[in-house]
């Protein structure tokens, strides 16, 4: 049955994919490839990766398309109609070639003996419990075990907010810009019905959003997730608001403070480490109990990684919005 | 007991799923946008409320249950939000109700 299902869903994502390569109208594109990640998000599901589908569908479905569609209020609806030569469908059809031709090794999908599932995956399943003691290996795995992955995936993050930033020139430290019109900046204000149910809804999204980063030792989830759902909160403020009572909410100093200091947070508990005898982001040493210890520590960077993703999306979402306006 | 349950909850997902495919066919079928609009909330709302109403049967008094209802209400609190936004923005953007060969096929 899940077979069938898989089957289904991936057809589909072929269907959207070809769709969105089709389509010239870039409108279209951006929802379809919306639509492409809700389906992508599906398949993680059934493929039993909770927490990955959970990011695909807060950041994937959710947050780039606010933010494609940001970039697409700066460009224009078409696309500029570029025709290629035909020769540049041969490298193409040659690589894809060769690409399928290198996926006939590959193990079958879902099958134990994978490589994969045997190099270090059970050694973590069984040290887990001994180890730091939660129901979610993911984020055993993720939080303490690939500590520096997550750190430089937080790195990433921040780098690209800041190019964004930088990119797109915004210099609107100094107060909530005077010049701005009006009717650009109220948002959906005059819905009337939109705007109550986002107020209905916003501070249920940002609940969950905290139940999603406090508990994800336990359940799927964690700071990635969180971050981007407390971000879509907020931003579903901006735009049924306008930008200007979403910026006195969350101004850009407490955001810039939100980026820089998450990821200030988890290189301070790694330092803690090293600091009370450990290694770098060793969490054992951080209480007498390494069991806790561990708990603390992932916390605490899950904390770090959840805040910096909150701030550097909102940051990119503010980039662009500032921009629409000139 | 047990088989009544089973009966009206699988009446009740079958009854949704024929609405979601009606609502389906009326997507591609009917003939502007606003009529198409329509048929799509028609799987929203009936679709949903039905096959949600079905499932929490089948699960019973449990935890599960609590959720479906949260999803339900939310469901049903968005997608006719969804619908007059969708509505709204096509009035807006000038395309007018009744006008069969104005409709753009793209939703």
């Amino acid at each position: 049955m899940m077979v069938l299902f898989s089957v289904f869903l991936l057809t589909l994502l072929v269907i959207t994919a070809i769709a969105i390569i089709r389509t010239t109208d870039l409108f279209v594109a951006v929802m379809l490839t919306g639509i492409f990640s809700l389906l992508m998000a599906s398949v993680f599901f059934i493929l039993d990766a909770a927490d990955v589908a959970l990011t695909e569908a807060a950041v994937g479905a959710g947050i780039s398309t606010v933010l494609f569609l940001g970039a697409l209020a700066l460009t224009g609806h078409n696309e500029r109609s570029l025709r290629p030569g035909r020769w540049l469908a041969v490298p193409v059809v040659v690589a894809a070639a060769l690409i399928v031709y290198a996926t006939f090794d590959n193990p079958r999908l879902g099958d134990p003996e994978a490589p994969v599932h045997q190099h270090v995956a059970p050694w973590y399943l069984e040290q887990t419990p001994e180890l730091i003691d939660i129901p979610n290996v993911v984020t055993a795995i993720l939080g303490s075990f690939r500590g520096y992955d997550t750190l430089g995936e937080v790195f990433v993050v921040l780098t690209a907010a800041i190019g964004v930033m930088m990119l797109l020139g915004t210099r609107h430290g100094s107060a909530a810009s005077p010049v701005r019109p009006a009717s650009a900046s109220n948002g959906l204000r005059h819905h009337l019905i939109p705007r109550v149910l986002g107020r209905l809804l916003i501070p249920f999204i940002v609940l969950f959003g905290l139940y999603v980063q406090f508990h994800g030792e336990y359940g799927p989830g964690g700071g990635f997730q969180a971050g981007a759902l407390v971000a879509a909160a907020i931003i579903l403020y901006a735009l049924l608001e306008g930008e200007g009572p979403a910026l006195t909410v969350v101004p850009l100093s407490t955001i810039a403070a939100m980026m820089a200091g998450g990821a200030l947070l988890y290189v301070l508990v790694g330092l803690a480490g090293i600091v009370l005898g450990g290694n770098f982001l060793d969490y054992s040493v951080l209480l007498s109990n390494p069991v806790s210890g561990q708990h603390l520590g992932i916390l605490l960077i899950e904390l770090g990684v959840g805040v910096t993703v909150c701030g550097c999306l909102l940051s990119i979402f503010h980039a662009f919005a500032a921009r629409d306006i000139h | 007991m047990a088989l009544v349950i089973d009966l009206l909850s699988w009446s009740l997902l079958s009854i949704g799923g024929i609405f979601i495919l009606i609502g389906g066919i009326g997507v591609l079928r009917l003939p502007e946008f606003y009529t198409r609009m329509h048929a799509a909330s028609l799987t929203d709302s009936m679709g949903t409320i039905l096959i949600l109403v079905g499932i929490m049967l089948q699960s019973g008094a449990s935890l599960a249950t609590i959720k479906l209802i949260a999803i339900l209400v939310f469901m049903l609190l968005t997608g006719p939000t969804a619908t007059y936004a969708l509505a709204n923005a096509a009035l807006l953007s000038g395309m007018k109700p009744g006008g069969s060969a104005a409709a753009n096929g793209e939703d």
